[in-house]
């Protein structure tokens, strides 16, 4: 299964429509592709309602993605994240430092 | 060189043979002579060299055009032999770099040992298997001045030889901290700098860090981002999930986690693991939590050694099994105050 980024980008704004599965393989492109957009804009959405896996890998991208927000002073947000891809970051604690908006309840089958 | 001549002379031999009898035990002993060229690195284009002068030997008048083509194919040949060069070169690098991995993962092995504490108030059987050469996860003992039992469990986000190294940095760090210092709140707050600190972007640890109070049979524990742990009590016959919010290692330097402590009644059993469950896949299979809490449950008649052996026995048993993940098992139980 592979990953597909749309990528739409205004002038202070971002965002990463994603499709797929997030792992070991795909993550390369997309943390290419967040960090680039993350340093550039000065808001960056990603929207997750299609993607139904994510691995630790996948986690790794994000929370570098949090710090270099931070470092820029921009804002960074997840949107749209299936029950089973929220609980990672539940259980991970990363809810409580990474914003995220809109879990939708039940599985993508 | 001398044996290449000889060789030379065993390959026209056998050249004009074949092509006087069409026999194929000759082709067999062409296997054979290749065989031989490939052991002693004589590369493709030689070869063609070698079959090139056998032929003009047998046939002293062989035709301009065809000797043309010869030296035409000879050229052609030599990137393959470079290539095929290159390829021994490699092949020999890795079976190198193979065994000094072997050596890596057998001295991480003996640095991260740690030794299951020998305690009259509970029973301890513990667990871990990689799933790949070198394992993810970490688990670790310690036994304060009091005999106080303190345990960790450990999953290292990023695997291989690079998680191998922080969790080195995180048992050495562990060992440092003096043995009245072993409650959980402070054992993460502190790990969790020296993690922040010292490692790179990219990599992240979840621990669960369980404290034993074998006088008051007070169980304190905290989490780094782990998942939950559970309790089986004995007297309702249910898995009671413990959980402790708190972030991963390494992510904020500045982070204070959260401490709670439950009371572990006699034949309680403490279950701590790392199944996996970072990863969250909705079709295919992994380890279900589900089902490594039914067979704890079921067996727990057994000794905590045994249960621990027991629930790895079963899912090596299942066709379809491959670890996923590394999985780390820790089993304590209260004993009973007459079974001492």
């Amino acid at each position: 299964m592979n990953l597909h980024i749309d990528d739409h980008q205004e002038d202070n704004y971002g965002i990463l429509k994603l499709s797929g599965e997030i792992d070991a393989y795909t993550a390369p492109q997309l943390k290419d592709k967040l960090l680039t957009l993350v340093e550039e804009k000065e808001s960056v959405e990603v929207d997750l309602t299609k993607v139904s896996y994510m691995d630790s890998t996948g986690l790794g991208v994000f929370i570098s993605a949090l710090k270099l927000s931070k470092e820029k002073d921009h804002n960074f947000k997840l949107t749209n994240l299936q029950e089973n891809v929220y609980r990672l970051f539940n259980i991970t604690g990363l809810n409580e430092v990474i914003s995220i908006e809109n879990t939708i309840k039940g599985e993508l089958s | 060189m001398s044996s290449l001549r000889s060789d030379m002379q065993d390959y026209k031999d056998l050249l004009s043979k074949y092509l006087e009898t069409k026999d194929e035990a000759i082709l067999y002993q062409a296997e054979q002579f290749s065989k031989q060229s490939i052991q002693q690195n004589i590369s493709p284009d030689e070869i063609v060299n070698v079959h090139y002068q056998a032929l003009k030997d047998i046939y002293p008048d062989l035709h301009e055009q065809i000797e043309g083509s010869f030296k035409f194919l000879i050229e052609t040949m030599i990137s393959y032999g470079l290539a095929y060069q290159e390829h021994q070169v490699l092949r020999e690098k890795q079976i190198e770099l193979k065994s000094e991995i072997g050596v890596a993962a057998n001295m991480q092995n003996t640095l991260l040992k740690t030794s299951v504490p020998k305690t009259h108030a509970i029973d301890i059987g513990v667990k871990s298997v990689p799933a790949r050469e070198m394992n993810g996860d970490y688990h670790h003992f310690i036994k304060d001045e009091q005999g106080n039992v303190g345990v960790a469990v450990a999953d290292v986000i990023g695997k291989g030889i690079p998680a191998a190294f922080c969790m080195s940095m995180i048992k050495f760090a562990m060992e440092s901290f003096s043995e009245n210092q072993i409650y959980p709140q402070w054992i993460l707050d502190s790990l969790n700098r020296v993690v922040s600190r010292n490692v790179e972007q990219g990599m992240f640890v979840t621990m669960f860090y369980g404290l034993y109070d074998v006088y008051t049979h007070q169980f304190y524990y905290a989490s780094a981002g782990h998942e939950p742990c559970f309790i089986l009590r004995n007297e309702t016959r249910e898995f009671e999930e413990i959980d402790a919010k708190g972030l991963l290692l390494g992510v904020e330097s500045a982070v204070k986690y959260e401490q709670l402590n439950t009371s572990i009644h006699e034949g309680d059993l403490i279950v701590l693991l790392t199944d996996g469950v970072t990863e969250c896949r909705v079709d295919g299979r992994f380890i279900e939590q589900e089902e490594v809490l039914n067979i704890i449950k079921e067996h727990e008649h057994l000794n905590s050694q045994e249960i621990v052996e027991y629930v790895f026995k079963y899912f090596e048993r299942l066709q379809d099994f491959q670890l996923r993940d590394d999985f780390t098992l820790v089993v304590m139980k209260r004993n009973s105050s007459l079974s001492v």
